[in-house]
């Protein structure tokens, strides 16, 4: 049974700085070749101030979070949770250089087939050091019951 | 990069695809580091094993960052304004995967040109795993 009471539940808002290597490795473990992930000279050629990070990092940026979600307050094990749905809303780009404020918040559970399944929505909030915002991101996380 | 116009691009088009894999332990143990990502289900089977699992399952963030390489090749990463995907089943070792984009509707009633496109991700057996859509605003 998930926690209905954990509705509402926030991660407190923590700024976490974008460095170089986190972004180049990410590109890399990806197979990116695009040089403006890799390369500030080829980013600014193609008008960025820095190397650009690419469109699903910001999911990284929240598995960075010092203090993320502790899943076994609401009633899940780590390793039964998968993930079913991810969306990114995009409002500015994120580089090299950037300070990211990450602000979670959840925002339903409920359960189907009799409660074989959990449910929990997520939506996360990104700002950089400007207060402008970057991504909105609402992932949405099954967890299976074991019999 | 030849740039997509909103005027040249007919509902129906498919977008070039990208072909990634055949993914490997050292695939997954390397985006798990670089991403984050640290569920033992994706990189230690004795986990996986004990969650039920035969052998470990990769990550679904990983597909996403591979699909999302059918956008990226398109138009410029600025274009894309939603990205979104449904993860329908687990992919495994030896997976190939091809990624592909196809435009399902055009929009001209906002001030900006928005091209919506569907996004798929599917195995060497043709099973799919991801089911994707994404909003991209084109210039005229």
């Amino acid at each position: 049974m998930i926690e209905r009471s954990c509705i509402g539940m926030e991660t407190p808002e923590f700024p976490i700085e974008i460095e170089r290597e986190m972004v180049r490795q990410f590109a890399a473990a990806i197979s990116e070749t695009n040089p403006v992930y890799f390369d500030v000279f080829a980013a600014r050629a193609a008008g960025h101030p820095n190397i650009l990070a690419p469109p699903t990092f910001g999911f990284t940026i929240n598995n960075f979070h010092p203090q993320p979600f502790d899943f076994a307050k609401l009633g899940l094990k780590v390793d039964q949770v998968l993930h079913a749905e991810q969306k990114f809303v995009y409002f500015a780009p994120i580089h090299v250089g950037d300070t990211i404020r990450v602000h979670g918040r959840i925002t339903d559970v409920f359960e189907k087939r009799g409660g074989l399944l959990g449910f929990v929505c997520m939506s996360t909030f990104a700002k950089n050091q400007h207060d402008h915002a970057v991504i909105e991101m609402v992932t949405v996380l099954v967890c299976r019951k074991q019999a | 990069m030849e740039v997509a116009h909103f005027d040249r691009i007919s509902i129906g088009d498919e977008l070039p695809r990208v072909e990634r894999g055949p993914l490997t332990r050292t695939t997954l143990a390397l985006f798990a580091g670089a991403s984050g990502d640290h569920n033992p289900v994706h990189i230690d089977i004795d986990a996986a094993r004990a969650a039920g699992l035969p052998d470990v399952i990769g990550h679904g963030m990983l597909s996403m960052a591979y699909l999302a390489q059918v956008l990226t090749e398109w138009v410029p990463q600025s274009a894309i304004r939603a990205y979104s995907a449904r993860f329908v089943a687990p992919t495994h070792v030896g997976n190939a995967l091809t990624c592909t984009g196809q435009v399902v509707d055009k929009d001209f009633s906002g001030e900006q040109r928005i091209v919506r496109i569907q996004l798929q991700v599917i195995d060497q057996f043709g099973e799919i795993k991801i089911r994707g859509e994404a909003e991209v605003t084109l210039p005229t």
